[in-house]
């Protein structure tokens, strides 16, 4: 027992790359049925395995918690460094769950190089639950690039039409950001080789590049190096276009994986890196010319154009699956917000956004899979009437939709609540913008609920199409309890953010939120000593430095 | 005091709500099973939503009777809400909490004051007979056991907003309330144009909730509570830090009122209540006539205190509520859809509710939204009758002379039209004069608003005399197999009018309810706000004798005169049955502007031509480069990824190389 609660982190993110590399194993070569099986079990396990994470998770303590260190590669600094703490146990929680629900939503839709087909789920899987573990940079940015791979493949080989341009854009898309994002990784890798602590060989710890007291210009280049790669990834306006063609050609389980899991790497870094790393770049001046917005305000400025933007071209898409990923960048585009807020209230309810965004787009792109499975077709063209034909489809969709669209009493109200409070405390108007995209959230998907749902069945090819079977059901109803239990009861959820988020909030904003930081900072591993605190950075100051022609592109 | 600390004051609140959940889960749940069964389980399952609610009623009334035992006074309404908390019997043992997170503490906290017992008594009340109403009515559809669900969810999420003891959980049954009203508008989603106004009246309401979700936040950042209790009574000591104390409080007024402004159909946002009508008849009287569009209503009076601290937003809430009266009971005028004049009438009393609201008369509002939820469900509830017997016509030109068909409808239906147009002794006369008395004590314009009050009580009294002479005198104008079929309901139909039509009649006489006194300990305000002019009662009981008189020659005797006037005052009708363009210059503005502004300039142009070009011309521009010096490049993808990949390992150990 010992064994397994001081090994947890790497048991969970092992545990998919075992069972991948089980599979390739010759008594599964041709027994596409023992695939399934053996793919599903493991993806339960990796379920359970990670659940104790719910019970044994400290929620009252700051810093880092199931923490594995060794050394990997000592000569350049490079160490084995696992640990978690309120924000990325959640995200745990949320990937091997969807990992159960993406793999079970596959038993039929897949029928061709169906051991491939899991070998890949479970290698993204591995990866991804990497990426949340990961305190090493080196670490990080290995399963940040082994997660991309096998997506590139699912969506390649058992994608649709456009698969090769969906999938190499993809590819493509991200590995530009990510490249970046390694120079900046580097950048500050070369500061430490500099610190007396680690002459000679550096580190890429990132506890111990939290206690750095980064040099204000290389923290700006720093943060736009970050930013390129995380923003692609979320993805940000105006780098989101490779989403909805990545949406569409994918495979059902890759859009659950894609954007219940896949995108939150993007706000997961700037949360766990780019925050806590290079909190004085916030306050520094970007220059285009006739705007020279801070940082912070360039941030926010396009998390709000993406919220209102993406909402707008989404009411357009005559697509169902390009629909819902124009959706999920406006709701993205929340989450973004919440967290440039820079107060509490926002980056919690940043976070808890961000899970019920997994929950409810991940339920929203099984809703498509499951129509499409059927009929083979995603244009909302086909549709209508649907309501009288499959009841049961009918109702879960809409308390899915409801979620989406932030209902009370669902999960995304909380969140989006929470932001707008948060996103008021820091300026009025952020709030003013941003509750526009509520009401057209409401608008494109009850459009789209409208075209296809109701109405009479104008469609012959729809008249006698069967209505949920037991495995469908067992892939969505999880997903609708958690909508409901997080809308009615969100306490359990929030209590794994207050401790990490307080903390967070007072290194961003320390004028505002700086006594809770020092509570915070108690902890040996986790955050700043306070003699080393970060310069502080007020909300939309004046820049402290301007760097030289400081354009991001 | 402390009586209202025992369980039963606790429990029974709770109670009241579960009843309808527990029917709507159950509906739901076993729905389906119950529609392919035997037929008597399909009218088991109304019995049982008829059921829940009526329990509900007699709870509520015993709860509400020893509230009253007890005296409440102002000083006491405090407690009782944090006694009605969860776990019951321990004050201090905050609530259950829903969300905690921030200093922002929201319990699921009920409130049981005089105001919510009303509103209390009213839901479960007119909504027993309307479930019982519906018995009859939905008999021969098939869906009804998804009907009666909605209707026990639509119960219950209603009696959440009117019991909620803080703002955000009174937006749940706020928005509960607003997704029920879609799921019943559309409740016969085959139709295009019941699809279309379920959606209409979802997505009008959201512009309002956005309002409401920024008052809320605004609220809570200027007062740090959002405890309604706590806003309205500390409303005039309030010290907020940061907006300023008057700009923060009509803020937060006039963010609310935009909510309130979309629930309760007031201009810009009326255009989804007309539309409504497309739902079942008892839909359209319990949820559209009596219970949720009143909601607005019920929450600018439960903050009457803040609405008082802010001239300004109660200026805005007066005048938007008289111009709403009054353009919507000019539409109404020439409406033919025996349901679209109730409904336009029902918009025009709500504009007069927020008249009085807005100019301090909370009293005489709430007094109003109770009698005219008794006579407008009567009235909606008639029209259902009448639709019934006319085979599903709605068209007054196509009726006539129903009186004797249908004379138990026809009496009722009298009845309700009496009292909404304001005739002595009924219930709408003493809550209207009540409204109009109050517009004097407006911070502004108050011989204005009365004015426009007074003249559209004349309105009133008009189209409805001239909606109850086309349809029930005179002779029959619709087809022979009509008129054939023409004959009353059955009992469970005529029962509930026959009810509503005696609360039409009694609810407006003081000495045996005395509404504004019952509620003004709520209101926390002097009692100086009603200016009984010696002139105004004479006033009011002319214009409505005078509308009735003018419509009932109109469309009895000088039946010609109509058509005449139609033609000679072409523009003006042209505009009233256009409804002023509302609709069209909204339908143009969301189908141009937004969808296809975005269609065009963003998706097409942003997206695709400018942001996808750029990113597929830099991998054209690769690829043209990638020709030139195609005999270091293999063209295959994972090939570039791998030479990236060695590159950026060589630069890595070309750097980290001990020197």
């Amino acid at each position: 027992m010992d064994f397994f609660r001081e090994h947890l982190l790497s048991i969970i993110t092992y545990t998919p790359l075992v069972g991948a590399l089980v599979l390739l194993l010759p008594p599964f070569k041709g027994q596409d049925d023992r695939v399934r099986w053996f793919a599903n079990g493991v993806a339960v396990l990796g379920f359970l395995v990670s659940l104790p994470l719910w019970f044994w998770f400290d929620r009252e303590a700051s810093g880092f918690q199931f923490v594995e260190r060794g050394a990997w590669i000592p000569s350049i600094g490079v160490s084995y460094h696992f640990g978690i703490d309120g924000v990325s146990a959640l995200l745990i929680l949320l990937t091997t769950l969807l990992g159960v629900i993406a793999i079970l939503s596959s038993w039929t839709a897949i029928t061709d190089r169906v051991r491939q087909y899991y070998v890949f789920l479970l290698l993204l899987q591995a990866g991804m639950l990497g990426v949340f573990c990961a305190l090493d940079m080196f670490l990080f940015y290995v399963f940040w690039e082994v997660m991309l791979v096998p997506m590139y493949f699912l969506i390649g080989i058992w994608g649709g039409v456009r698969r090769l341009y969906a999938a190499i854009k993809f590819f493509l898309y991200t590995l530009v950001g990510s490249v970046v994002m390694l120079l900046g990784i580097l950048a500050v890798y070369f500061h430490s080789r500099t610190v007396d602590a680690f002459k000679g060989t550096g580190t890429f710890d990132v506890t111990e590049w939290y206690k750095f007291q980064l040099d204000p210009s290389l923290q700006f280049w720093v943060f736009l190096a970050f930013f390129l790669g995380f923003a692609i990834k979320v993805p940000m306006f105006p780098f989101h276009t490779w989403l909805p063609d990545a949406h569409v050609e994918a495979p059902t389980a890759g859009s659950v994986i894609l954007a219940g899991v896949l995108l939150k790497m993007g706000t997961y870094g700037f949360i766990r890196f780019s925050l806590p790393l290079l909190p004085a770049a916030l306050g520094q001046t970007l220059n285009f010319w006739l705007w020279r917005p801070t940082i912070l305000e360039f941030m926010v400025v396009l998390s709000i154009i993406g919220i209102v933007y993406a909402a707008l071209v989404t009411l357009v898409q005559s697509d169902m699956k390009k629909l819902i990923a124009y959706s999920s960048v406006s709701h993205l585009g929340f989450c973004m917000l919440g967290m440039f807020a820079l107060n509490p209230l926002g980056l919690e309810g940043s976070v808890l956004q961000m899970i019920n965004h997994g929950l409810s787009t991940g339920g929203l792109f099984l809703i498509v899979g499951l129509i499409y499975e059927r009929r083979h077709t995603k244009a909302i063209a086909e549709f209508g009437g649907l309501a009288s034909v499959m009841p049961v489809y009918a109702t879960l969709t809409l308390i899915i939709f409801l979620a989406s669209m932030g209902l009370p009493l669902l999960n995304g109200f909380i969140g989006e609540l929470m932001i707008l409070q948060g996103a008021f405390s820091a300026n009025r108007v952020w709030a003013y913008w941003a509750v526009s995209g509520i009401v057209l959230g409401a608008a494109y998907l009850l459009w789209l609920y409208q075209r296809v749902f109701w109405g009479k069945v104008t469609n012959e090819e729809n008249r006698h199409l069967k209505d949920l079977n037991r495995r469908e059901l067992a892939t969505l109803v999880p997903l609708v309890v958690l909508c409901f239990w997080i809308g009615v009861y969100p306490k359990p959820f929030l209590a794994f953010l207050h401790k990490p988020m307080a903390h967070l909030a007072g290194i961003v904003n320390p004028e505002r939120f700086g006594s809770q930081a020092q509570v915070a900072a108690t902890a040996p591993v986790h955050g700043a000593p306070s003699g080393a605190a970060p310069p502080p950075v007020t909300m939309l100051a004046e820049p402290e430095v301007v760097p030289e022609g400081g354009r991001p592109h | 005091m402390n009586a209202l600390m025992e369980m039963p004051y606790q429990v029974v609140p709770f109670l009241v709500l579960a009843l309808p959940l527990a029917g709507f889960t159950v509906l739901a749940l076993f729905g389906d099973s119950i529609k392919r069964g035997k037929p008597y389980e399909t009218t088991g399952a109304g019995y049982l939503a008829c059921g829940t609610v009526i329990v509900a009623f007699l709870l509520a009334a015993w709860s509400v009777r020893s509230l009253l035992g007890l005296g409440v006074r102002a000083e006491d309404l405090r407690f009782a809400q944090p006694s009605l908390g969860w776990p019951p019997g321990d004050p201090e043992r905050w609530p259950l909490a829903w969300i905690s997170v921030g200093g922002l503490e929201i319990p699921f906290a009920l409130l049981l004051d005089p105001l919510s017992s009303l509103l209390l008594l009213v839901v479960t009340g007119i909504g027993s007979l309307i479930h019982v109403y519906s018995l009859g009515y939905m008999a021969h559809d098939e869906d009804r056991v998804r009907y009666f669900s909605y209707l026990n969810l639509f119960t219950f999420f209603m009696l959440v907003l009117v019991l909620a003891g803080n703002l955000p959980l009174m937006f749940v049954g706020w928005e509960g309330v607003g997704l029920c009203s879609y799921l019943l508008i559309g409740f016969w989603f085959k139709k295009k144009s019941a699809s279309d106004a379920g959606k209409k009246a979802f997505i009008v309401n959201r512009i309002g909730d956005a309002g409401l979700i920024l008052g809320m936040i605004v609220a809570f950042h200027a007062f740090g509570t959002l405890d309604l209790v706590d806003i309205a009574s500390n409303a005039g000591s309030l010290t907020p830090d940061r907006l300023g104390q008057v700009g923060a409080i009509t803020a937060v007024c006039l963010l609310l009122f935009v909510g309130a402004a979309g629930k309760s159909a007031q201009i810009p946002l009326h255009v989804w209540l007309p539309d409504a009508m497309e739902g079942p008849t008892p839909v359209s009287a319990l949820i559209h006539a009596a219970t949720m569009v009143t909601a607005g209503v019920y929450m600018v009076a439960r903050l009457a205190p803040l609405y008082h601290a802010s001239p300004t937003a109660s200026v805005v809430v007066a005048v938007i509520g008289a111009a709403t009266a009054l353009m919507a009971a000019t539409i109404a005028m020439v409406q033919t859809d025996i349901k679209k004049v109730l409904a336009y009438s029902t918009v025009s009393q709500l504009g007069f509710m927020f008249l009085a609201a807005g100019s301090g008369a909370y009293g005489a509002a709430v007094f109003h939204l109770f009698t005219h939820a008794f006579f407008k469900a009567l009235l909606f509830l008639g029209s259902g009758s009448v639709i019934h017997a006319m085979g599903g016509e709605q068209d007054i030109r196509k009726m006539g002379g129903l009186l004797k068909k249908i004379p138990v409808t026809g009496a009722t239906f009298a009845i309700g039209t009496a009292a909404i147009a304001g005739v002595p002794f009924l219930s709408g006369f003493y809550s209207k004069e009540e409204i109009l008395a109050g517009t004097l004590g407006a911070p502004a314009l108050g011989p204005l608003l009365l004015g426009v009050g007074l003249f559209t009580a004349g309105l009133t009294a008009f189209y409805m005399t001239r909606l109850f002479v086309l349809t029930f005198l005179g002779r029959f104008r619709g087809d022979l197999e009509t008129e054939h079929h023409l004959h009353e309901s059955p009992m469970s139909m005529l029962v509930p009018l026959c009810l509503l039509a005696v609360g039409s009649i009694v609810t407006g006489w003081h000495w045996l309810i005395d509404v504004p006194g019952f509620l003004q300990p709520v209101f926390r305000l002097p009692e100086a706000h009603v200016h009984h002019v010696g002139w105004l009662m004479p006033a009011a009981i002319g214009v409505a004798l005078a509308g009735i008189a003018v419509a009932a020659f109109l469309y009895t005797l000088y039946a010609d005169v109509p058509a005449r006037l139609k033609e000679r005052l072409g523009g003006v009708y042209r505009v009233l049955d256009a409804k002023y363009g509302f609709d069209r210059a909204y339908d143009a503005f969301a189908s141009r502007v937004v969808v296809g502004g975005s269609e065009t300039l963003l998706w097409k142009g942003i997206d695709t031509s400018v942001i996808d070009r750029a990113v597929n011309g830099a991998g054209e521009v690769t690829a043209a480069v990638s020709r030139r010096v195609r005999l270091l490049q293999s063209g295959v993808v994972r090939g570039y990824a791998l030479v990236i990949l060695m590159g950026t390992v060589a630069i890595l150990g070309y750097l980290m190389w001990p020197r």
